[in-house]
């Protein structure tokens, strides 16, 4: 069981942020993220691209972002539970929240922040009839443990990253690897590119451009696929294939925890706090929608701003406190470190 | 300035609206602010050629301007691609663009 002050789900740059704030109350937090790295949509999808409505930052790339919200919030020492989604929430008998992901890490907090951005990345997958029925019996969206596919032989898809570098890595160790994409050009690291030229020029692996696996077939577990090319459809015999197109966001279970939704998103009373209508669970940034909502980073900072305030109010019912500026109090860390301005120096002159 | 275009939205119906062409604006964006598709289900990435979910079939013969690389090793990798598809957050509005007309691809 996993303890904290504020257990924040999503660790985009709203939740990392919340951190910090929370930090400042002396309240600790813990966050559980569906990918295997903070930064959420930073870090998944734009790491590379500039961001130029960051106050004070006239422009700053997503990547670099996440890496100075992670500078930013150390002192305060956050938990991290990574590659996991929040699956299920539950109230304990003394208030208290009680949130499991899918893999069945148990958290327990007096207050939730939902930052879950457009909801946990989870795999895009083709439109092919029957690929749901082969899940896990030879179709797979990601790849756990790649000795799955020792002497093997796999079929991938698409036209990314993923799709070049598993290529290279399963070459080595599958009977077979073909890769199948629509176009011959991949966007990919020049290096995978090059690399999968080679493979493909040396005969070790099986690359078909222009193609599309437009079927799969098999009794209770995959054996082959169908691929379309230059319109002819074309049965592959194989023992799995791994459709690699990339994460899109989803709500997914979160939809069910009895939470206000609208317009796929979270509905919070902005004119107080972010608080949903299950009081102690608050969301904030672009998963939480109100009147004249925006979806900047900007304004996730602002709303888990003011949502700490609100949950130290929860967290501690009566005990006064008053917001105190940085540069005055400083920031004292959980992790003994203390950042204070300097003070000015007076001396008299003879 | 202000053109008018046809958007065919998921469901099929087709909805006239009028599109400013001094703002900067794609397509994808119109369909966000006529709101013709579900929030969460159009633009996702913001706009940066990276997701696909502002995929559209486009239906009519105005000028386009060509594909980005980034767009099209996007559309590569994208579902129930035709030969007229492009992404909306790829296709600014223009006056020359005035009588476009496009259908939403389905959700993937």
């Amino acid at each position: 069981m996993i303890k904290s002050d504020i257990l924040i789900i999503g660790a985009g740059p709203t939740g990392l942020f919340t951190v910090f704030e929370a930090g400042l109350l002396k309240l600790r937090c813990h966050l559980i993220d569906a990918l295997p790295q903070p930064g959420g949509q930073c870090s998944e999808i734009y790491p590379k691209k500039p961001i130029y409505d960051i106050p004070a930052y006239p422009e700053i790339l997503a990547g670099d972002l996440t890496d100075k919200l992670l500078e930013q919030i150390r002192p305060f020492d956050p938990g991290f539970t990574l590659g996991e989604r929040a699956d299920t929430i539950n109230q304990l008998d003394n208030g208290d929240f009680l949130v499991t992901t899918n893999k069945g890490t148990q958290h327990q907090a007096p207050v939730i922040a939902i930052a879950g951005g457009l909801g946990s990345f989870e795999p895009r997958k083709p439109p092919i009839e029957d690929l749901a029925r082969f899940e896990d019996k030879g179709v797979a969206y990601f790849i756990k443990d790649p000795e799955v596919y020792r002497d093997k032989h796999v079929v991938l898809a698409g036209g990314g990253d993923s799709a070049l570098d598993w290529t290279i890595f399963l070459s080595d160790i599958a009977a077979s690897v073909t890769l199948v994409h629509r176009r011959n050009e991949f966007r990919g690291a020049l290096d995978s590119v090059e690399k999968v030229q080679q493979l493909k020029n040396k005969g070790l692996i099986n690359l078909i451009t222009p193609g599309e696996v437009i079927g799969v077939a098999g009794e209770d577990h995959l054996t082959s696929i169908t691929i379309r090319i230059d319109g002819d459809a074309i049965i592959q015999p194989c023992d799995a294939f791994i459709p690699l197109f990339g994460l899109a966001p989803k709500l997914g279970p979160m939809a069910n925890w009895g939470l206000e939704i609208e317009k796929n998103a979270i509905k919070v009373d902005n004119t107080l706090d972010y608080q949903t209508n299950i009081p102690g669970v608050y969301a904030i940034g672009d998963v939480n929608t109100y009147p004249g909502k925006l979806k900047l980073i900007l304004c996730g900072f602002h709303e888990a701003t003011l949502m700490c305030q609100s949950a130290y109010q929860r967290i501690h019912p009566g005990k006064k406190h008053v917001m105190k500026y940085t540069t005055v109090g400083g920031v004292e860390g959980f992790d003994g470190s203390h950042k204070q301005a300097p003070k000015a120096v007076i001396k008299s002159i003879d | 300035m202000e053109i008018q275009v046809t958007i065919v939205d998921r469901e099929g119906a087709a909805h006239i609206v009028a599109a400013p062409t001094d703002m900067n604006m794609t397509i994808m964006e119109l369909i966000r602010a006529y709101e013709l598709a579900p929030e969460g289900t159009i633009g996702v990435c913001g706009g940066m050629a990276m997701c696909a979910s502002c995929h559209c079939y486009v239906s009519s013969s105005e000028e386009l301007p060509a594909q980005s690389d980034d767009e099209h090793a996007m559309l590569a990798d994208a579902f129930y691609v035709e030969d007229n598809s492009r992404l909306g957050c790829q296709i600014f509005l223009k006056p020359e663009l005035a009588g476009l007309t496009f259908r939403i691809a389905p959700e993937s």
